[in-house]
């Protein structure tokens, strides 16, 4: 079992903003977690990534339970998340972004010199990462005058460059043209596929949950509604109800 | 505004070869050498342009300064108030060490050295969780404590008079003398700042100057992929303080003198404007901001008393000219091409 949550809820006062969820993720299993506005996505992954604490219940990842960890403790055990409003560094290129991920994840960022052969090295893995993302044709531009669709990419890298081992997507597309889109989504099929990565993530575009996700699950009211292959959600009547109620 | 007609003119550039790559490069290079050059020679021109010798030292010494205030402010995002602490700690340290240890001039030099780089390792803890103006206000009151330290201790700094009563001595090297007068000991100041020079080059080529930047550009972002980024400020703090501490003895060094004024927060501000004026953040920014005001400062002083309010006026000319310091061109990913001089458009796409 990659992540497991255990009867999580969450209240904010009195609003209750997730509600008993239990849900769990296999190891390799790209999955959805999909629902109107205001049904508790955001918080849901805010408590799996560590920047809010549940009220109740437990998260269990990669066999040890992290409910009580910070966020970089997630981090470092191999759980790495991506935001939704963009968060890179807008004035250093692309290469320059990925090769601080990729020193961070070698732990050598308090080094005051290195030896070329580890120059060597860092170089070789954010040539590898840009290959991998399709950024290497872009790899001396800033990534702050980057087309949105790039940046986000770039961040994607970034997460990949900690070399995770669940990638939490928050809203991947989000404010994305659709040939960005496209691209979005072919990565996220590529890094499942070539990087075998656990992929969790919150999307709107049900296209793009639907060509990706082997499971999907659908919360409504803070709670789960129903969670199933993408066969079984769109055929479900209370999916469809509560997308049609939402979005009258 | 012109802004929006450049960007059109600049994205519509040529795609970028080899060739153009290979002049930028040359072209980076190119800055350094003349540097250099300028420096290494600058005894036989300074007085074919009406200066002096003793003037270019103290262009060093404020040039070596201000380059390590960069590191926190230019390339880590932390703005010091509060430099002149280190800056005046290394000048007592080496004072202090000539007038009553011994009269050896590179052992008073680490003396300095010392007692800057220890007082900035030791208060680094106590800053670095600060913020913006937090941290700027904080750095100032450390300056302002050392301040009033130095001017109260009477008997061993010797108060508001100032520390006199020591001087550089001439370094044995067993083979030679360097009698350290104006010309030789200009040689040596540029030794110590290209010594700093390299170090800073150094810091900036490794993870460590990576990580810097990284905070500078998303503090929040680097604490999510897992660095403590405290103790990144705190490295930036501390190493800049102990090169500051360098360039205060220094100081000492240059005038045979040193007094609270050196402490004074007014000499951590001219610090910030040199790197400011010159460009946050460029490597010899901080250079060419020294020189300018060195010389404004020396011609402007010999001719009205009023000198401050021109120095002031000159700044504030040249920040409204060149938002990004004389040499703060902005960045341009492609080929390491520099953008013009238009940081205001172009920072409202984001």
């Amino acid at each position: 079992m990659m992540l497991r949550l255990d009867h999580v809820t969450k209240r904010f006062g009195n609003l209750v903003a997730n509600q008993d969820i239990s849900f769990s993720l296999e190891p390799r299993e790209i999955s959805a977690v999909i629902g109107p506005n205001g049904a508790g996505k955001t918080t849901l992954f805010h408590m799996i990534s560590g920047f809010l604490p549940p009220t109740e219940g437990r998260i269990w990842f990669d066999g040890q339970d992290v409910t009580d960890l910070p966020p970089t403790r997630r981090v470092r055990g191999g759980m790495v998340r991506t935001f939704q409003i963009t968060e890179i560094f807008p004035e250093l290129t692309v290469a320059e972004n990925l090769r601080i991920g990729i020193e961070t994840h070698m732990g050598i960022n308090a080094r005051p010199f290195v030896s070329r052969a580890t120059r060597a090295e860092v170089a070789r893995r954010v040539d590898a990462l840009m290959a991998l993302t399709g950024l290497s044709d872009k790899a001396d531009e800033l990534a702050g005058e980057l087309a949105h669709g790039d940046q986000r990419v770039v961040e994607v890298a970034l997460a990949l460059s900690l070399e995770p081992k669940l990638l939490l997507l928050d809203e991947p597309t989000a404010g994305m043209a659709e040939h960005e889109t496209d691209m979005m989504v072919a990565l996220i099929k590529r890094l499942h596929a070539e990087r075998h990565l656990t992929i969790l993530f919150i999307e709107h575009d049900m296209s793009v949950v639907f060509g990706i996700a082997q499971r999907i699950t659908v919360l409504d009211y803070g709670r789960v509604l129903v969670s199933g292959t993408p066969e079984e959600i769109a055929n479900d009547a209370r999916v469809q109800a509560a997308y049609l109620g939402g979005e009258a | 505004m012109s802004g929006p007609v450049a960007r059109t003119a600049i994205l519509r550039e040529p795609a970028p070869s080899a060739i153009t790559a290979g002049i930028a490069l040359f072209n980076r290079h190119r800055v350094s050498v003349v540097i250099w050059l300028l420096l290494l020679t600058a005894p036989v021109w300074l007085p074919l342009v009406g200066s002096y010798i003793q003037l270019g030292s103290q262009v060093l010494v404020f040039a070596l300064t201000a380059m390590a205030l960069n590191i926190l402010v230019g390339y880590t995002g932390y703005i010091s108030f509060g430099e002149a602490a280190y800056f005046g700690l290394g000048a007592y340290g080496t004072g202090l060490f000539l007038k009553f240890v011994a009269p050896m001039t590179l052992p008073a030099v680490l003396a300095g050295v010392a007692l800057g780089g220890a007082a900035a390792c030791l208060i680094g803890p106590l800053i670095m969780r600060r913020r913006g103006v937090y941290f700027a206000m904080t750095t100032i009151a450390f300056s302002q404590l050392f301040y009033f330290i130095a001017e109260h201790w009477n008997e061993l700094t010797g108060g508001e008079d100032g520390l006199a009563g020591f001087q550089r001595h001439a370094i044995d090297f067993g083979i030679a003398t360097l009698p350290l007068h104006d010309a030789d000991f200009y040689y040596f100041v540029l030794f110590f700042f290209a010594l700093t020079a390299g170090i800073i080059a150094m810091l900036l080529r490794s993870p460590l100057g990576h990580t810097w930047l990284s905070i500078r550009e998303n503090a929040r972002r680097a604490r999510y992929l897992g660095l403590r980024t405290d103790w990144y400020v705190w490295a930036a703090f501390a190493i800049a303080g102990t090169l500051a501490a360098l360039g205060g003895s220094m100081e000492a060094l240059l005038n045979n003198f040193t007094s609270p004024q050196d402490l004074y927060f007014i000499v951590s501000g001219n610090f910030v404007i040199m790197v400011v004026l010159g460009g946050m953040g460029t490597f010899w920014g901080p250079l060419v901001g020294a020189a300018i005001f060195i010389t404004a400062q020396d011609y402007l002083s010999s001719m009205t008393l009023n000198w401050e309010s021109f120095v002031g006026v000159l700044f504030v000319v040249v920040v409204l000219a060149f938002p990004r310091g004389i040499l703060g061109l902005r960045r341009n990913g492609r080929n390491g091409t520099k953008r013009g001089q238009s940081g205001r458009d172009q920072r409202v796409r984001a």
